[in-house]
């Protein structure tokens, strides 16, 4: 499958007053889709944080699900984040790896290891419900019923890599975002 | 320098809600006066970089959270506090635990001595030492005055000594 129509499908699936957070390679085709206030492009990003962020906004806002849009590369930057997310018994967090063995955003150089089992770190790390795709049409059907699986949940998604395509660009002020986010997360 | 309940206290006096922390061996014995007090909620990270980024989510949702780590992790943490202090320009308040300040018996010529403060300036972190235990009040009294001006702050509490 490919990032994008997997996007597509959680577009069409989050809840309104779910925080949908993506980074990079998601981040890039995500904002070719029609953009909500709690949407957090975490473009610039510090290096691997996404769900760090995510933890921090799922603990704040408990009543919320929060959803992670991560890239591989990106995953294993921060790989004991997943334990802090699960120790911390936030388990309204979705984490959904989109696992493309790459680099993408930086010219598709290969990672230290392709194919490393995010699954099994995610089952070793505590998370609640753990799945793996790599078909679309499945990922399509059920995606709903994952985005609901008790949490913390993390989804690894198989996606091909995209090759010479730019990575994403900020879209807009970084203050002025997290400034809007803040205001719609207070509502 | 000051003991779990003291600085338990002063969190509760500041409306702290949150301490993103990895512990070392002055401020980790903290963490269970802060917990039995039950005001602030206690969250346990594993790298230091993980706390400033937990931090800027809680602070994205409304909390106050503070980051309790040693200057040892304020060094792992650098890309995180540019990218959450800088590029986002987020207020987040940290107490970091300077190592060897007061008494390098256990570590002779640690470097931590070297690197930390100038490490703070280059982060463009405004910051109180704390090396006594006369000065218990400054910490309120720092951090509130990042408060007033948005901006990020940290105290940097002596170690070494008990």
């Amino acid at each position: 499958m490919s990032a994008k129509e997997a996007l597509v499908a959680i577009h069409a699936t989050r809840k309104e007053d779910d925080v949908v957070i993506t980074t990079m390679t998601p981040a890039r085709d995500w904002m070719t889709l029609p953009q909500s206030a709690l949407d957090l492009v975490l473009v610039p990003s510090a290096m691997g944080h996404a769900t760090s962020i995510g933890l921090g906004l799922a603990l704040a806002q408990p009543e919320r699900r929060v959803i992670v849009c991560n890239g591989d590369g990106s995953m294993l930057m921060n790989l004991g984040s997943l334990v802090s997310i699960a120790s911390a018994g936030a388990t309204n967090v979705v984490v959904i790896v989109f696992d493309n063995g790459v680099y993408e955003v930086t010219g598709a150089q290969p990672l230290p290891s392709p194919g490393v089992d995010f699954a099994a770190i995610a089952r070793g790390s505590g998370f609640a419900s753990v799945f793996d795709y790599s078909d679309g049409d499945r990922w399509r059907n059920d995606v709903e019923r994952i985005l609901n699986a008790p949490g913390p949940v993390l989804a690894v998604l198989h996606v091909e890599p995209v090759v010479g395509v730019p990575g994403p660009r900020s879209p807009g002020p970084a203050a002025d975002r997290a400034r809007r986010l803040r205001d719609a997360l207070s509502r | 320098m000051f003991s779990g309940e003291q600085i338990a206290s002063v969190l509760d006096e500041l409306g702290v809600s949150h301490v993103v922390t990895v512990p070392d061996s002055t401020v980790g014995p903290w963490q269970s006066a802060i917990e039995q007090r039950g005001r602030a909620r206690i969250v346990r990270v594993c790298r230091e970089g993980e706390a400033w980024q937990v931090a800027a989510g809680l602070h994205l949702g409304g909390k106050t959270p503070l980051v309790l780590i040693q200057c040892t992790g304020l060094f792992e943490s650098g890309d995180a506090i540019r990218n959450a202090l800088h590029d986002w320009k987020l207020p987040l308040f940290s107490i970091i635990g300077y190592r060897s300040y007061l008494n390098q018996d256990t570590l002779p010529g640690d470097t931590c001595l070297v690197f930390t403060e100038p490490v703070l300036d280059t982060w463009r972190i405004e910051y109180r030492l704390i090396a006594s235990p006369s000065q218990f009040g400054e910490i309120a009294e720092h951090y509130a005055a990042c408060k007033a001006a948005a901006k990020p702050g940290a105290i940097l509490i002596g170690e070494g000594k008990a």
